[in-house]
């Protein structure tokens, strides 16, 4: 499989997955088979594109312009590879979740919402592999525009109203700033390419003043990356059923918002032009800010999906924080942070729809000794919380590691406090669900009843479980997965204790 | 594509095309309106504006087979100018005739259930006529390069277009006032032109558009040219629906009958932009003193309140045949805008959101006609949950929505950015704010549309599954589609739209 056939192939498959279903929607057994069978595939295409990514190989495909300077242009790079990798296989999970979560929960439209998931999907691919801003612009559009079925499935006005806040802050955001800045990037460009180093180096007659309007445009144009105060959409959102918010609301969606943001600052401003930004120390105090407010936020919230959502408003800031320390630690703690907090959040959002299908409770308050039921969920839920929290050995420790590290290499001293205080509010809101449901203390009464004959389906048990065991397993591949990031995030420093007392270069 | 129609026109008939492309409709009129049934009235007005159509594609491939943009003048009756009267066809005329025949014939085409169901049987035949002397006197008005040969055309549309809105008086009589309240506007800003032109004439003693623009260089201070580029603006400002003069618009497009809105919308205003931008650009010429303070002080300012105010009246209204006619005058805006910055890039950007809108609204408007010929109502309460009973004539819809709010993939998409493209080289940021702006009122009116038809339980809830009729979905669809093409291949309208700017800017036409 040469490259440019690996990424049509990528873009295209989606297409007929979403085709295919439409054609077996009367049966269900086939339509979801269609459906597994194509995201394992397109799995394996993600897996093979990054192989090639890692080995050099060129990966690319043109489509033609659509007016002159406006091409649609494909070209994989590692950080897009890993986003693809990440989407496409936790894709299969959620499949395989879904199965469970909406036939045990009798929801209607199904063939629908399959469709509309696999159109997601086709967005997300495109957003990672495109090789310009125009490219990118065109799919997050797209992902956000099938999304909005998916946040308005369940059609009551409640559903109604998160949806239209959704499809209005993230349009608006999109048309309002972020069009704006890739127009602008053009005029001053003459080109919209993502090049190594970053494209605004060609830039004739760009001064500070203008950089800084670029990049606050950027970073809150780009409405996915859920910057405050840009972050309401998010908990809005979270009306939509579980399935949609595991894989889009904290891994497709909201990683093509922090995935662009990271994309801008390393191929569109690149180092040298970010560090010498003045607005890229605003945008990184709006991002700590986030951090904090969210998770104080979150702490208020009974509702579990509530909470978690806030949790990922808080979580996406450290990629945005990330890309704003501008250098490669902080490159290299934000790309990791894609991948950890997508395993990480994906298992408690399954958790929280499992907990939903057996016992349609979805208050905090209501789960104490739940664990008792269903021990298995809320063992996948302590684990992958461990993992947001950032202790190892687990997956979300990296990101929190490296992004220290770059807030040392950039002499910025708040970064890691604000980090510390986020991990300590994590725990406080993170760590009481799972041990109080676990370990309830002694007089707490009964556990709430099974709403639902059997419990959990078995399927949406298993998903989180296996996702939970991810998290493990990713704390100990880290090392190949920075290796293979280090030609997109560019060499970082090595590491304080590794260089002579005083020593940082 | 063109190259392959055109091929098979006889020499002898592409030669005389500019001429055809107008007398055939014109002489098919009268005998349309004599014809004992609407059916076969119907029939020739396929047929002459398809054979508009041809005639087009044959000028658009004549003046594209010299590298920038061939000149083709035609003298009318071999009289030669100053005597006679000129046709003068360079890229921006064959662009304009290209879009107006091509709307005019899939309006014609889809037409037929519409009028069947809206205007009285003993009045098709008339109505086709009515149709075809305005088809007439819109590509008149594309092709002529004579001042006052183009005020008798554009008289020759607009009094067609009075009897085509007055005929909507049988689905709903505030199409009388509608239509009067028209003629009126009409009637001061084709005099306004006129005068105008006495003006221009009295200082140059010529009408010949290109002789014009050569005479008025030297007659730069002249009082009475002053006078008769003020005229000449306000009548056409009126005419193209310029804000604050596009009161006759609203009610125009809501009462008249469902076609006569979308040829209307998709065709009307453009022909008069083109009036506009010839004579901004092409007879009076960006040396003229005027002009420059026109293009900031007026068309500049007026565009930008269109885009806003206009948007603001679009959220607010109810019925969404006037949504959409609000929206028009904002569109028409962001073409004054794009034609105010007055650098080629602008200008180009204006004149491919003209074609651009055309599509869209061309669309809209078509779906709309579907709709009332199945539920008869266009407020936002009947379009409740069509999206579930008529989806292919919805989708088209939403299509041409999305397109209007700018959506990427889509030509209204195209055109923006190529309108925010030329802000930007001007350097006029803070207007990039406005249109951006604007988009995101497009964004809640056309929203509050579409979450009606897709989101919403139908009100009636007889409202079986019912789609307009396949002679309307066909159109429809190419129109939809023609707006996805542009989107994502918008290198042939763009192209256009960029030589038309072109031969304003080197001289090419007169």
């Amino acid at each position: 499989m040469n490259g440019e056939f690996a990424i049509a192939a990528a873009l295209i498959l989606p297409l007929l997955i979403c085709a295919g279903i439409w054609l077996v929607g009367r049966l269900p057994d086939l339509r979801e088979g269609v459906t597994l069978v194509g995201a394992g595939v397109l799995f394996f295409i993600a897996v093979t594109i990054a192989l090639k990514v890692s080995a050099g190989e060129p990966v690319e495909l043109s489509l033609g312009e659509a007016v002159p300077g406006l091409e649609f242009a494909f070209r994989a790079e590692p950080l897009g590879a890993l986003f693809a990798v990440v989407a496409s296989g936790l894709w299969i999970v959620n499949s395989f979740y879904s199965i469970g979560y909406m036939r045990g929960n009798r929801e209607r439209n199904q063939t629908r919402f399959y469709m509309c998931f696999a159109i997601a999907l086709f967005g997300a691919m495109g957003v990672a592999l495109s090789a310009n801003l125009f490219t990118l612009f065109v799919f997050y559009e797209i992902l956000t525009l099938s999304t909005y079925p998916l946040v308005a499935h369940k059609g009551d006005a409640n559903a109604q109203r998160g949806a239209r806040i959704y499809l209005m802050t993230l349009l608006g955001t999109s048309i309002g700033f972020l069009l704006v800045a890739v127009i602008w990037t053009g005029a001053l460009a003459g080109s919209l390419d993502f090049v190594p180093g970053g494209l605004l180096q060609q830039a004739e007659g760009l001064t500070p003043v203008v950089a800084s309007a670029l990049l606050l445009l950027f970073a809150f144009g780009v409405g996915k990356a859920a910057l405050m105060p840009f972050h309401f959409w998010l908990p809005n959102a979270m009306v939509a059923p579980t399935p949609v918010s595991a894989l889009l609301h904290a891994v497709a969606v909201v990683k093509a918002g922090v995935f662009t943001i990271l994309k801008v600052a390393i191929y569109i401003f690149g180092e040298e032009i970010l560090n010498a930004t003045a607005s890229r120390e605003f945008i990184l105090g709006v991002a700590c800010f986030t951090i904090v407010t969210a998770s104080l936020i979150a702490m208020t919230k009974d509702n579990l999906k509530a909470r978690l959502a806030y949790s990922t408003v808080a979580q996406l800031a450290y990629v945005t924080c990330g890309a704003m320390l501008a250098d490669p630690a902080g490159f290299l703690g934000g790309s990791l942070q894609i991948a950890a907090h997508a395993v990480g959040k994906i298992t408690l959002f399954m958790c929280a729809g499992a907990i939903y299908v057996a016992t349609g409770k979805q208050n905090i308050s209501e789960m104490r000794g739940l664990g008792k039921r269903m021990p298995l969920i809320f063992i996948a839920f302590f684990i992958a919380s461990l993992s947001i929290i950032g202790i190892p050995p687990l997956a979300g420790d990296w990101p929190k590691y490296e992004l220290m590290q770059g807030a040392a290499d950039a002499d910025l001293d708040y970064v890691p406090y604000i980090l510390i205080v986020s991990s300590l509010l994590n725990i406080a809101y993170l760590l009481p669900i799972p041990i109080l449901a676990l370990m309830p203390p002694p007089g707490s009464g009964e556990p709430a009843q099974y709403k639902r004959p059997g419990g959990a389906p078995m399927l949406t048990v298993a998903a989180p479980c296996f996702t939970a065991a991810l998290c493990f397993i990713m704390f100990f591949t880290v090392g190949p997965i920075s290796d293979f990031l280090e030609p997109a995030t560019g060499e970082r420093v090595p590491a304080a204790y590794m260089t002579t007392p005083g020593g940082q270069p | 594509m063109i190259e392959f129609i055109s091929s098979l026109v006889p020499q002898d008939l592409a030669a005389h095309a500019p001429a055809l492309l107008i007398a055939i409709p014109m002489l098919m009129a009268p005998i349309a309106a004599f014809m004992p049934s609407g059916r076969i009235a119907w029939i020739l007005s396929i047929l002459a504006t398809g054979f508009s159509l041809v005639m087009a594609i044959v000028l658009l491939s004549q003046v594209q087979s010299i590298e920038g943009g061939a000149v083709i003048s035609y003298a009318m009756g071999g009289w030669q100018p100053d005597a006679g009267i000129e046709f003068r066809i360079d890229a921006l005329n064959s662009m304009v005739l290209l879009l107006v025949s091509a709307i005019g014939f899939l309006a014609a085409i889809f037409s037929w259930p519409t009028v069947q169901a809206e205007i009285r049987d003993a009045k098709t035949a008339m109505f086709y006529a009515a149709y075809l002397v305005c088809f007439t006197g819109l590509t008149g008005v594309a092709s002529t390069g004579d001042a006052f040969n183009l005020f008798v055309f554009l008289e020759i549309s607009s009094i067609a277009t009075y009897v085509l809105v007055a005929l909507g008086a049988s689905r709903d009589r505030r199409a009388l006032p509608a239509a009067g309240n028209y003629l009126l506007m009409g009637t001061i800003g084709a005099s306004f032109f006129v005068v105008g032109v006495g003006f221009l004439y009295a200082a140059t003693g010529t009408l010949n558009m290109a002789e014009l623009a050569v005479r008025l260089q030297d007659v730069q201070e002249n009082k009475a040219v002053f006078a008769g580029y003020a005229f000449i603006v306000v009548g056409l400002g009126i005419k193209a629906a310029m804000f604050p003069l596009h009161q006759w618009l609203p009610n125009a497009y809501a009462y008249s009958p469902s076609f006569v809105t979308m040829f209307l919308a998709a065709t009307a205003t453009k022909v008069a932009i083109y009036a506009l931008v010839r004579f901004l650009f092409t007879v009076f010429g960006l040396e003229f003193s005027f002009e420059g303070s026109t293009l900031i002080w007026i068309l500049m300012p007026m565009g930008i309140a269109a885009m806003i105010a206009c948007s603001f009246q679009a959220v607010f209204q109810t019925d969404v045949r006037r949504t959409l006619a609000y929206s028009s005058v904002a569109q028409v805006g962001y073409m004054l805008l794009g034609i105010s910055i007055g650098t080629a890039a602008g200008v180009s950007a204006g004149l491919f959101h003209l074609v651009n809108h055309a599509l869209i609204k061309g669309a809209l408007f078509m779906a709309l006609a579907g709709v009332v010929l199945t539920y008869k109502g266009t407020s936002l309460r009947d379009m409740r949950g069509l999206g579930r009973s008529s989806p292919w004539t919805m989708t088209a819809f939403a299509i041409g929505a999305v397109s209007l709010i700018g959506i990427p993939l889509t030509a209204g998409f195209q055109s923006k950015f190529a309108l925010v493209n030329a802000l930007f080289e001007y350097g006029w940021w803070w207007a990039v704010a406005v249109v951006m702006f604007s988009s995101l009122l497009a964004v809640v009116y056309m929203g509050r549309i579409l979450e009606a038809v897709f989101f919403r339980a139908p009100t009636n809830p007889n409202k079986r599954h019912k789609e307009a009729p396949l002679i309307i979905l066909i159109p429809l669809w190419i129109l939809a589609l023609a707006n996805i093409w542009v989107g994502v291949q918008g290198g042939f309208v763009a192209g256009l739209a960029e030589d038309a700017a072109a031969s304003l800017f080197i001289g090419g036409a007169p």
